[in-house]
């Protein structure tokens, strides 16, 4: 990889990693919820008292919600497949470029 | 594309025309059970044709060259990552962003739609995030809007001969917005205000999701560059196979 670009990943890195920490800790105390959340309460809002006529498969079949642990693990889920696809294709360009050269 | 699939997509556009709705919106994942029942098979009946063409554009890839899988992999990867990763935003409240602008800017639009469609039912099935009743609206406005918007601005920035990384960031970003915007104006077709109607709700719901969403954006448009920098740099043989970039 050229060296002028490594700069410029490292500096978009470096700002990335400070748009994401600067909130929380900008923001004491603040409740971070889902911003789908917030959708809802507009719904409220306008509608007055909404009850949503689907439920989720998933909270029918557990009956109930989805535990937030299990959400979390079920994120991770998704993020490490991507991950995962995305390290294993990488990792065969760089080393092939390696041996090309 | 053959005959044969360009009447199928034909037929299923005109059938979505015949349904009578507009296809002209903004929003993020609707929650399972949001929408009414007619909106719910409105916003499917759209994405059918965008999906057909997505599907057939994906196997036409495929058969030039074999080698775009690796690719397209990857740009369906990168969604399920993005999409995947609540971040914090300057109004103290988390969202999340879609990924999609990089698969539009390699694969052209309707192909993510496939893409993106893959992950949100994951999420609506496995993470009751989002929903299957609202699945059509969410297609739209992440897998279709967002990445149709994505590729436009991609191409014009290649016109006007701005920058190329530039080009990639405005995409991801624009796009990313975009597919917030597209959720708020479904919420708000499906409830307008007492007073106002559609307009007022939709300036409402924007007033919730833009401002979280707009530095989240930029972050989209930043981590699209990188993995752009990454792949100019490895992959210059698979980029040049999509059409990324030119023959030299």
């Amino acid at each position: 990889m050229r060296s002028k670009d490594k700069k410029i990943i490292a500096a978009i890195l470096l700002v990335v990693f400070l748009m994401i920490v600067i909130p929380l800790l900008a923001l004491k105390g603040a409740e971070f919820g889902g911003s789908d959340d917030a959708g809802s309460q507009v719904v409220e809002e306008i509608q007055g008292e909404y009850e949503p006529w689907f439920t989720p498969v998933l909270e029918t079949l557990i009956g109930g919600e989805l535990p937030g642990e299990v959400e979390s693990l079920m994120f991770c889920v998704q993020t490490g497949i991507g991950v995962g696809i995305i390290a294993f294709v990488l990792g065969r360009f760089v080393e092939r470029k390696k041996w090309e050269a | 594309m053959t005959k044969h699939q360009k009447k199928l997509i034909v037929l299923s556009a005109a059938f979505a025309a015949a349904f009578g709705i507009v296809p002209q919106v903004n929003a993020m994942h609707i929650m399972e059970g949001f929408l009414p029942l007619t909106f719910c098979i409105g916003w499917g009946v759209i994405c059918i044709p965008f999906l057909l063409s997505g599907f057939f554009s994906i196997q036409k890839k495929l058969k030039e060259n074999r080698k775009n899988i690796t690719l397209l992999a990857m740009a369906g990867a990168f969604v399920f990552v993005i999409s995947s990763l609540k971040i914090p935003s300057v109004t103290g409240s988390c969202s999340h962003m879609t990924g999609t602008g990089l698969g539009a800017i390699l694969f052209g639009p309707s192909a993510v739609s496939i893409l993106g469609i893959i992950v949100l039912i994951f999420q609506a099935i496995l993470l009751a995030h989002g929903g299957l009743t609202t699945l059509g609206a969410n297609t739209f406005s992440m897998a279709i809007a967002g990445p149709f918007i994505s590729y436009g601005i991609y191409v014009l920035c290649k016109k006007l001969k701005v920058n190329r990384r530039v080009g990639v960031f405005l995409a991801a970003t624009l796009g990313d917005l975009f597919t917030y915007c597209v959720t708020s104006v479904q919420l708000a077709m499906a409830y307008p205000s007492a007073e106002g109607g559609v307009t007022t709700s939709a300036v409402k719901f924007l007033g919730v999701f833009a401002p979280t969403q707009i530095p989240l954006a930029i972050i989209e448009g930043l981590l699209t560059v990188i993995i752009m920098i990454t792949l100019e740099n490895y992959a210059q043989k698979e980029l040049k196979s999509t059409g990324y970039l030119e023959e030299v």
